[in-house]
């Protein structure tokens, strides 16, 4: 069976956010795989092995998406395409990503597409669903668990706290939700393999595709920090006066109750 | 020049959830002094276009099959995209749900549109709106507006005020007759584990847990308070992976993101993944017997102490409030 997976590369949200020059600053942080992708990833590589076939991960941005392509490779993925356009496309957005993913994938004859149901970063969870639109298959989100036997997919998804089990078919677009694994890390013998597996690189024009095909939809025109919070009070005295006081407060000053 | 804006109106047990009377009011700022459209789907759904008329909707559009019952990307998607079909919008608004997290990016890969997720508020109208939205788990936000193509947003419940009901605003409610085939996916079971009664991501007030709670049992305390107040009880990770309570109650980085009016944190120290689900709520309250917990950072109002004497001091003095205020 033929698996691909959606990976993206973020920048670790929890360290310490700053803005420079109008950007999120970059220096000295910490870039990671998506952790939705993470679980995209560990269930193409546990379904692979149960059912043959090859895992196939693709990332479209910088050359530096590299590091983390490698360490999907060393997780068992066995092939990796990074889609450069740092050179090409000024201005990105949902649309952009989804197009071109959309136009890589649609000779690749996919059984199952992987994603994560949302990135940490841009946070919009748009690019798996609008690629399985633009090739014409179903697609299901925030899975927590998918059991293929023969043509027929069985899943369960996590519906704000619900579950929902489904059935669908082959070929198939499903985006990841915390719960559906537990990622491994990679092993040492791992990282030595990743070393040799392929990594192919790709840009617009392999994919006959133009600039103005892509061209982001929306834009944005700043970034910015949320105000400081002014520092809270630690309420003082004996809990019960504690407590009388603090629902005077919130009934007063903040009415909120 | 005024829009005309689809506004898909959002059904969870038989009534019109609130994040689709914020949405009617996102509509109408995006439209200016055009028109706001509402849209409901489903198996019988009219009864409801009154509401969203009342709400802010000109008039309400209606696709009712039986095949619509439950939500389907497939389903949904057909009777939606009819509906773009017969009325050409300039905007359309969805609420940022599980439903319209799953909807909308399909509606845009066929629309060929951009997409702005998430939104928290909105600045300016009509062609110059300016939509917010948070990035980097909530720790930064960005404005972003649409290049070209049609203004297409989803809203985060709770961030965006509703307009005033009036009952005696009038509208056409009307039925859309279209052929829904083909459903790719088919629903076998949906097992309910949200709590009953009022829904986590639309809250007004939330009471949290986490690992302080201790026990299954310790929750009970959490949840009387939330009755008293009219709220729903949430937790961290942390309870959750403890087995005090479903996973459909953890807020944070994995899990929901709320913005209510009051967020009680009750044990909960106040981990990086927890805050960027809750720390846009409009207050803070901790409880927790560490003074060094990380949440009194975040925390409007901290008191130092153990839950288990705090919080049925907090439901006593919110009951004697109540009586006096009612």
């Amino acid at each position: 069976m033929n698996f691909y997976v959606l990976m993206k590369r973020t920048f670790d949200t929890e360290e310490k956010i700053a803005i420079n020059g109008g950007q999120i600053a970059e220096d000295g942080a910490e870039f990671i795989i998506n952790p939705y992708d993470e679980y995209a990833i560990e269930e193409a590589i546990q379904l692979r092995d149960e059912h043959d076939g090859e895992v196939t991960v693709v990332s479209v941005g910088s050359e530096e998406a590299e590091k983390q392509l490698r360490t999907a490779l060393a997780m068992g993925a066995d092939k990796a395409v990074l889609i450069n356009i740092e050179d090409d496309v000024e201005e990105t957005d949902q649309f952009t990503t989804a197009r071109i993913l959309a136009e890589y994938l649609k000779d690749k004859e996919a059984d199952l597409i992987l994603a994560g149901n949302v990135a940490i970063d841009g946070g919009s969870g748009q690019v798996g669903p609008r690629v399985a639109e633009q090739l014409n298959i179903p697609y299901v989100t925030t899975i927590t668990s998918i059991k293929i036997d023969g043509e027929t997919v069985t899943i369960v998804r996590d519906v704000e706290g619900d579950s929902e089990t489904l059935e669908t078919s082959l070929p198939l677009l499903v985006t990841a939700q915390q719960g559906l694994n537990e990622p491994r890390y990679p092993s040492l013998p791992g990282i030595m393999k990743a070393k040799k597996k392929p990594l192919e690189e790709l840009e617009l024009d392999d994919l006959d595709l133009e600039e103005d095909d892509v061209e982001a939809k929306t834009k944005t025109i700043e970034i910015y920090l949320p105000p400081k919070k002014e520092a809270g009070r630690v309420l003082e005295g004996e809990i019960d006066q504690q407590v009388k006081e603090l629902v005077d407060l919130l009934h007063k000053n903040n009415k909120v109750v | 020049m005024g829009k005309k804006v689809l506004v898909l109106g959002e059904m969870r047990d038989g009534a019109l959830r609130n994040v689709s009377f914020e949405a009617l009011a996102a509509g109408r700022t995006i439209a200016n002094d055009g028109e706001v459209v509402g849209v409901l789907i489903g198996e019988t759904v009219a009864s409801q276009g009154q509401e969203l008329i009342a709400y802010g909707a000109d008039r309400v559009v209606v696709v009712e099959d039986e095949k619509l019952k439950h939500y389907s990307s497939d389903g949904f998607a057909q009777a939606f995209l009819a509906v773009v079909e017969a009325e050409g919008p300039e905007g359309i608004v969805f609420g940022h749900t599980a439903l319209g997290k799953d909807l909308s990016p399909r509606i845009a890969g066929k629309l060929g549109s951009g997409l702005i997720s998430d939104v928290t508020s909105l600045e300016g109208e009509g062609d110059d709106v300016v939509f917010v939205r948070p990035i980097y788990s909530g720790k930064a936000f960005e404005k972003k507006m649409v290049k070209e193509g049609i203004v297409f947003a989803t809203i985060r419940p709770n961030n965006i005020a509703p307009l005033e009901k009036d009952a005696s605003r009038s509208g056409k409610v009307i039925t859309l007759s279209a052929e829904i085939k083909d459903l790719r996916t088919i629903i076998k079971d949906v097992v309910r584990k949200a709590t009953e009664g009022v829904d986590l991501s639309e809250a007004k007030v939330v009471i949290a847990g986490g690992r302080g709670v201790k026990s299954e049992d310790g929750f009970k305390p959490l949840q009387e308070l939330a009755d008293v107040l009219g709220g729903a009880v949430g937790a961290s990770r942390g309870a959750c992976d403890a087995e005090y309570c479903d996973y459909s109650l953890q807020i944070g980085q994995t899990g929901k993101v709320v913005t209510p009016d009051l967020y009680i944190a009750c044990g909960i120290s106040g981990a990086i993944q927890h805050l960027a689900g809750m720390s846009n709520s409009k207050v803070i309250v901790a409880i927790n017997k560490d003074p060094e917990a990380n949440i009194f950072k975040v925390a409007d109002y901290g008191i130092v102490g153990d839950l288990f004497e705090v919080i049925p001091l907090l439901t006593e003095e919110f009951k004697k409030l109540k009586v006096a205020t009612s």
